[in-house]
């Protein structure tokens, strides 16, 4: 029997969107020339103007950033940039609320993952690197490391709140200050976040957050005043950084791109690794540079796998991000789902078999229904190219060396997945994979604990745990 | 009597295990020899060597690496007398002999200073393990001849990673001897290919090649060059260690950076339950 679910939308009322937004610089909320509109990708309402940071706007920044590590932050026992840390753990605990409702809208993802996923993760971030502003000489790089200065930091648009967690936590821990940059499509979080900073009595300067989109990074990530480079998005945007801030010594670490493979084995209980798929592919729409977006099923039981994974996927809900049972939400914009649609077409149009359950999407907004490709090639794009979207391919395999060496055949090399109930063939198999993360019998696990970050074309350095310190430090 | 007449050497490039010359057939006068002038192709085949060697040595036990990283100091001890013919003070010698047997020890340790359990908040197991990065270029500092090169190398290849090296172009004699102690240290062939020649030749096709994983810039001393190889490593987004400053003391204590440099982390999840 299938069950009804009636609408149980979470309430907006708890965010104060304000109708318009300056540039958080030096303590402050300034006004800059260039506005833009932030809109809910769900239905394409405007939720608030921002403003586009020029290169006089990122300069100014980088000085406050300059002046706060040389006069209070720099200078600060680590300590007291502990107990700043711990205060913003709790000021996002006590408002999470309004930052899960806030990210859901200015980013389309479901409450239920902003609010049980994102937002927790967040604030244990910030709780996690507090506890170490005041341990460094303990973190195994030596016994004085030193913070490196200014930190210029870019993040994408998939977890906006979560991935500033990840740059701003164990920056300022180190005794960095920060300028950073949230994506243009997703700023309203970071904002908010400003605000926390106010409200945490965090000295000026320390944060600064300068809204804008390509140029106001490239701004920023190549101003001679700023030591550190510190990047998430596309492979793409990763190597241009790589290459602009060759010989300045700016210290860089990049998470860029991913084409995970979700491995398979005939002997794994069917109904979980089922689970794994589609919280693999569809968790976040699939917007997840770590997706599980290439399922490898061994041959001898795909049919069996893909029967159950398209069961599953027809009860997927897809639709209103506010929607407490809601389990896909909206694609995150316009252009995102412009290159969603225009890779799942390549696929089609390169022979491979496309899927999706019978799925109403809304008329206003931007979505895009659950999907797989079967029959699907190493050399089709499907196979090849990140979609970053709720797009997965499926390939089979005869043998674990198979699967070893189609995992690998990708310049990517975030994570992977591996289902299978031989405790030897997940080390077998997890040693011969070439992927920073690998998840065995799960998938789409996070932790402040532990080290993320890829190999290869991935990018490099680790973000997370006490690896995570390492790019903030001089050593 | 006459005088017995000498029975010289001739200096060629180390790849694969091998000792062949240069594929261009060409050869430059330097320290009173005729070195090989590596080119281009040289370097490439010196890469295919590498990645070759990759499994077979990244998949050796630590304990197994570590055993023959001591045996290079082994065989390095014993032709002390002939490094200082060639030039290198007999301190410089036992130095790199000293460095051999330190990093030798480090094969199984540094994962366990390095990596560790992740005390995640659920029911999960969550390792975190340094792995080799894969194929690295170097580009050796001039000098010190001997100890500059051994500083470079075994920092790389304790860990399990294969490496390609531009030796000193105006010292490249102890680069080539060193290479015949390490032939002859039950290293796998490919593990360390030494390349002799000029910088601007093979290093802008080491930095560009796609299956190079990381490039070490220590011995670049032209800021120019500098910059252009680290622009060129961004196309595959290789791992760059950036140029050693002129006054880098490789006498001193190496600390762990150019280990952990050339290596990726990788953290394994699974979940916990009956």
């Amino acid at each position: 029997m299938m069950f009804e679910y009636a609408p149980a939308p979470e309430s907006r009322a708890i965010v104060d969107i304000r109708s318009s937004y300056g540039l958080f610089i030096d303590g402050r909320f300034v006004d800059g020339e260039n506005l833009d509109k932030t809109v809910n990708p769900a239905t394409e309402e405007v939720l608030a103007e921002v403003t586009w940071a020029g290169a006089q706007d990122v300069d100014r920044a980088v000085r406050a950033a300059r002046k706060a590590y040389d006069k209070v932050w720099g200078p600060m026992p680590g300590r007291d940039r502990a107990k700043y840390l711990y205060r913003i753990a709790r000021l996002i605990q006590e408002r999470s609320r309004e930052l899960a409702v806030l990210e859901s809208l200015d980013n389309g993802k479901p409450i239920r993952e902003s609010r049980d996923v994102d937002l927790p993760l967040v604030a244990a971030h910030f709780f996690y690197y507090a506890g170490w502003a005041d341990k460094l000489p303990y973190a195994g790089f030596g016994a004085d490391p030193r913070p490196l200065g200014v930190a210029a930091q870019v993040i994408p648009w998939n977890f906006p709140l979560l991935m500033l967690a990840w740059k701003v936590a164990p920056a300022l821990a180190a005794g960095n200050t920060v300028v950073l940059k949230p994506a243009e499509t997703t700023p309203l979080t970071a904002l908010l976040f400003a605000e926390i900073c106010q409200q945490a009595d965090l000295p000026a300067g320390v944060v600064n957050i300068v809204t804008g989109a390509g140029d106001t990074g490239r701004a920023l990530v190549e101003h001679p005043g700023v030591d550190k480079v510190a990047f998430t998005g596309s492979t793409e945007v990763g190597k241009a950084i790589a290459r602009s801030v060759a010989g300045t010594g700016k210290k860089v670490t990049l998470e860029l791109g991913g084409k995970a493979a979700n491995i398979v084995y005939d002997d794994a209980p069917v109904d979980q690794a089922v689970e794994g798929i589609v919280n693999g592919i569809f968790f976040n729409q699939g917007h997840v540079c770590c997706a599980g977006s290439r399922l490898l099923v061994q041959e001898n039981v795909a049919e069996q796998v893909l029967d159950a994974l398209k069961r599953r996927m027809a009860l997927l809900r897809v639709g209103d991000p506010l929607d407490k049972n809601t389990d896909v939400g909206a694609i995150n914009s316009a252009a995102q789902l412009a290159r969603i649609r225009e890779l799942s077409d390549a696929g089609a149009a390169e022979g491979a078999q496309r899927w999706s359950p019978p799925c109403e999407l809304p008329e206003r907004g931007f979505w895009f229904a659950p999907t797989i490709f079967t029959g699907v090639t190493q050399a089709h794009r499907v196979a090849r190219e990140e979609i970053f979207g709720p797009v997965l391919s499926v390939l089979t395999f005869r043998t674990p060396a198979e699967a070893v060496e189609k995992a690998n055949n990708t310049p990517y090399g975030l994570s992977a997945g591996i289902w299978t109930d031989k405790g030897s063939r997940i080390l077998w198999t997890a040693d011969r994979l070439r992927a920073g993360v690998v998840w065995a019998n799960t998938f789409n696990k996070f932790d402040p604990t532990s080290p993320f970050g890829g190999y290869k074309e991935s990018g490099y350095g680790r973000e997370g745990g006490r690896h995570g310190l390492e790019g903030y430090l001089n050593v | 009597m006459s005088e017995r007449v000498a029975v010289r050497k001739t200096y060629k490039l180390f790849i694969g295990g091998k000792f062949p010359r240069s594929e261009s057939g060409r050869s430059y006068l330097v320290q009173s020899a005729n070195v090989s002038l590596a080119s281009r192709k040289d370097a490439r085949d010196a890469v295919v060597a590498a990645r070759a060697a990759v499994k077979g040595w990244s998949g050796a036990t630590a304990y197994n690496r570590g055993q023959i990283l001591y045996r290079v100091a082994e065989m390095l001890e014993g032709r002390r007398e002939q490094f200082v013919a060639l030039g290198v003070p007999g301190g410089e010698v036992d130095a790199a002999v000293d460095r051999w047997v330190w990093y030798a020890g480090w094969a199984d340790k540094l994962p366990q200073v390095y990596g560790g359990a992740n005390p995640v908040a659920g029911p999960y197991f969550n390792l975190s393990a340094p792995e080799p990065t894969g194929v690295v270029a170097v580009v050796a500092p001039e000098s010190p001849a001997l100890l500059g090169l051994v500083g470079v190398i075994a920092p790389a290849i304790v860990t399990g990673n294969t490496v390609v090296v531009a030796a000193s172009p105006s010292a490249p004699l102890a680069a080539v001897t060193l290479a015949e102690v390490l032939a002859t240290s039950d290293l796998p062939g490919g593990v360390v290919n030494l390349l002799t020649g000029r910088i601007t030749e093979t290093a802008p096709t080491l930095a560009a090649h796609l299956d190079v994983n990381a490039i070490d810039l220590a011995g670049v001393t032209d800021r120019e060059l500098a910059t252009e190889l680290e622009a060129g490593a961004a196309e595959n987004l290789k791992r760059v260690l950036r140029p050693v400053p002129a006054d880098h003391d490789w006498a001193g204590d190496p600390g762990l950076g150019r280990m952990t440099a050339l290596l990726e982390t990788k953290t394994v999840w699974h979940p916990k339950g009956v």
